[in-house]
């Protein structure tokens, strides 16, 4: 793992992704720190942090999108499968070093409200707590690159791809208030999300009969809930975009909470993600 | 040091390799022969874990390399079809990540990587970027990285291939060097390359196993006669009457003619090549007249070949004599 973080940290900063990288960050950084801190003379760095979030729909897919289908692309992945090295090693390596590469800039802009203090009165754990925030978030967004690059063996189809998972997710929340709440398209749009996982299982075990008796399954288990106990399906949908919303959660950060129950739900997620990353490249074996 | 038991792979309906078994002992050069498409690089990928099997079991030192894949990869180099080389690097940041994903000690490792790259004479390039190297140089980057950390077994998917004629006699002779420590294992569709380099040859056609045996032995197998080529200096009528009391000549032919020499070819049954020599050289030698050639011809690598795998053409049909000509291929 160590031998993966080394070459991969190394090749980011002998290319020019980790300086670009970087730079962008520490742009956006010090424009909102202007803009806000020094125009309109507010001593609150987390309304900056609270700002930037959206840079990780630019940047995020950059970061992510060659880390494992460039490998795939240049047929490098042979590589990894033949030395003495695990996918989950492999995984967290690629991983710690887009992590590093993330800390680096986040590392910088923790400076930002110590210089500001020196000018006013800086309220330093709100500040702190929501860079953790910030780094937290760009931490499961970056996992969820890290896997979105692992289905696909191009970088654009991979940043493309991802850059659209971002926005979905930015805008998951204001998505939300527009679907309707009542029970009835409650359960349709879990039959919905059903039929897709179906789709799903049917794409990675090409065992149709499989696929088709989980999904008929799931399907009558929530019309047998929908006609039994349909008023507690109400608001559902929405409230569970809502929940899926990684940004949301950021929210809380910026308003001075400092939320376990969202730094354990991020840390959920990159587990979760670098799981599925770690299964597609095992799957890639099966199917190549 | 390898077994290989039952292995099938499928595609979906297409079968690439079906109830493949072998073994591999240490210590020598193994060719794989087969026609494109044959199984050769789904098998090595297989065998490397690069690809898991449908069905079968890989032995690796004892290791089953889907049970116990770490330490059955630690025995092993793997060069595939297309070298592995992250072409943003130069040959020699490449070698040392690859030593250290190998375990290789940090202090050992410069030590290890220098060594590698003189036995494939890459230390002049080291430090050029790994896009910049021509094909053959990117070859042999990827052989130091397949040797590097000493593994037992070094397979290599088609070394050669596009590669200039001087190359392969370079790469050739770099494959009979590491066969003298270790076991190499190389896969190709030029039937010379593999008589003139491997000790061992498994005929692989349609994903079956169809021989494998020295290439002596098979040839001597497969021979259906044994067939001598004369040329003497005498005319047509005078070789028929000499050769006539020969009695394990079956067939004889004459195939050329003139400036008072004659061409012949003598077939017999494949066990009598040698008394077929003897009854010609003593019958001419007694008539006094001069034998300018006598020259037992076998059957061929490539018709052995083309017998076991259906008639199916080999890629590069390979010259008698082992030139490199079959750069083209």
């Amino acid at each position: 793992m160590k031998a993966i973080l080394r070459h991969e940290l190394s090749s980011c900063f002998t290319s020019l992704t980790g300086y670009v990288f970087a730079a962008f960050l520490l742009l956006f950084a010090g424009i909102f720190t202007m803009v806000y801190n020094l125009n309109y003379q507010v001593a609150n760095f987390e309304y900056v942090i609270g700002q930037m979030s959206f840079i990780f729909l630019i940047i995020v897919p950059i970061l992510t999108m060659r880390v494992l289908a460039e490998e795939r692309r240049q047929k490098t992945d042979q590589l990894l499968y033949s030395l003495p090295l695990s996918m989950t090693q492999v995984v967290l390596g690629k991983y710690a070093a887009l992590l590093c590469m993330f800390l680096l800039p986040t590392a910088v802009i923790c400076l930002y409200p110590l210089l500001l203090s020196a000018f006013g009165s800086v309220y330093f754990p709100a500040a702190y707590g929501a860079i953790c925030g910030f780094f937290l978030l760009g931490a499961a967004l970056t996992a969820i690159g890290v896997f979105v690059s692992s289905v696909t063996e191009s970088q654009a189809v991979a940043a493309g791809l991802c850059f659209v998972v971002m926005l979905v997710n930015y805008f998951l929340n204001t998505l939300a208030d527009y679907v309707s709440s009542s029970a009835f398209a409650s359960c349709m749009a879990v039959a919905v999300v059903i039929l897709l996982l179906v789709l799903v299982l049917w794409r990675m075990t090409r065992n149709s009969t499989f696929a088709l008796m989980t999904g008929i399954v799931l399907e009558g288990a929530l019309a047998a809930f929908y006609l039994l106990r349909g008023d507690e399906l109400a608001g559902v949908f929405p409230e569970v975009l809502s929940r899926l919303s990684l940004f949301e959660r950021f929210d809380t950060f910026v308003n001075g909470v400092f939320d376990l129950t969202a730094v354990v739900y991020y840390l959920t997620v990159i587990g979760v993600f670098l799981f599925l990353s770690v299964q597609s490249m095992e799957k890639r074996r099966w199917s190549e | 040091m390898i077994q290989v038991s039952h292995l099938t792979k499928r595609y979906g309906s297409h079968t690439a390799v079906s109830d493949l078994s072998f073994s591999i002992e240490k210590g020598q050069i193994y060719g794989f022969l087969g026609p494109n498409g044959a199984g050769k690089s789904t098998t090595m990928n297989i065998m490397t874990g690069c690809l898991a099997a449908t069905s079968g079991q890989v032995k690796i030192g004892g290791y089953d390399i889907f049970e116990q894949p770490r330490q059955a990869k630690r025995l092993l180099g793997y060069l595939p079809e297309q070298p592995p080389l992250y072409l943003d690097r130069t040959a020699w940041e490449y070698l040392h990540f690859v030593g250290r994903a190998k375990e290789i000690r940090e202090r050992d490792l410069p030590d290890r990587v220098e060594q590698v790259m003189e036995e494939t004479q890459i230390a002049h390039v080291g430090d050029r970027l790994l896009k910049n190297l021509s094909k053959g140089y990117r070859q042999r980057v990827g052989i130091a990285q397949a040797i590097l950390g000493d593994p037992e077994v070094v397979i290599l998917d088609e070394p050669t291939v596009g590669l200039d004629p001087k190359q392969i006699i370079e790469i050739r002779e770099l494959i009979q060097e590491l066969g003298r420590t270790r076991t190499v294992i190389l896969s190709s569709h030029i039937l010379s390359e593999v008589q003139a380099v491997c000790q061992t040859v498994l005929i692989i056609s349609r994903g079956k196993l169809v021989a494998c045996d020295t290439p002596d032995n098979l040839e001597r197998l497969f021979a259906g006669s044994a067939s001598v080529e004369i040329t003497a200096e005498a005319c047509e009528e005078q070789v028929r009457q000499l050769l006539a009391p020969i009695s394990a000549i079956t067939q004889l032919e004459i195939v050329g003619k003139g400036e008072g020499r004659c061409e012949a070819r003598l077939t017999g049954a494949p066990q009598d090549g040698d008394d077929i020599c003897r009854g010609v050289f003593f019958a001419f030698s007694r008539a006094g007249l001069p034998l300018l050639r006598l020259n037992m011809a076998r059957a061929s690598l490539e018709d052995i070949f083309l017998e076991l795998t259906g008639g199916e053409e080999p890629e590069a049909p390979a010259p008698e004599d082992d030139g490199g000509e079959e750069a083209e291929a």
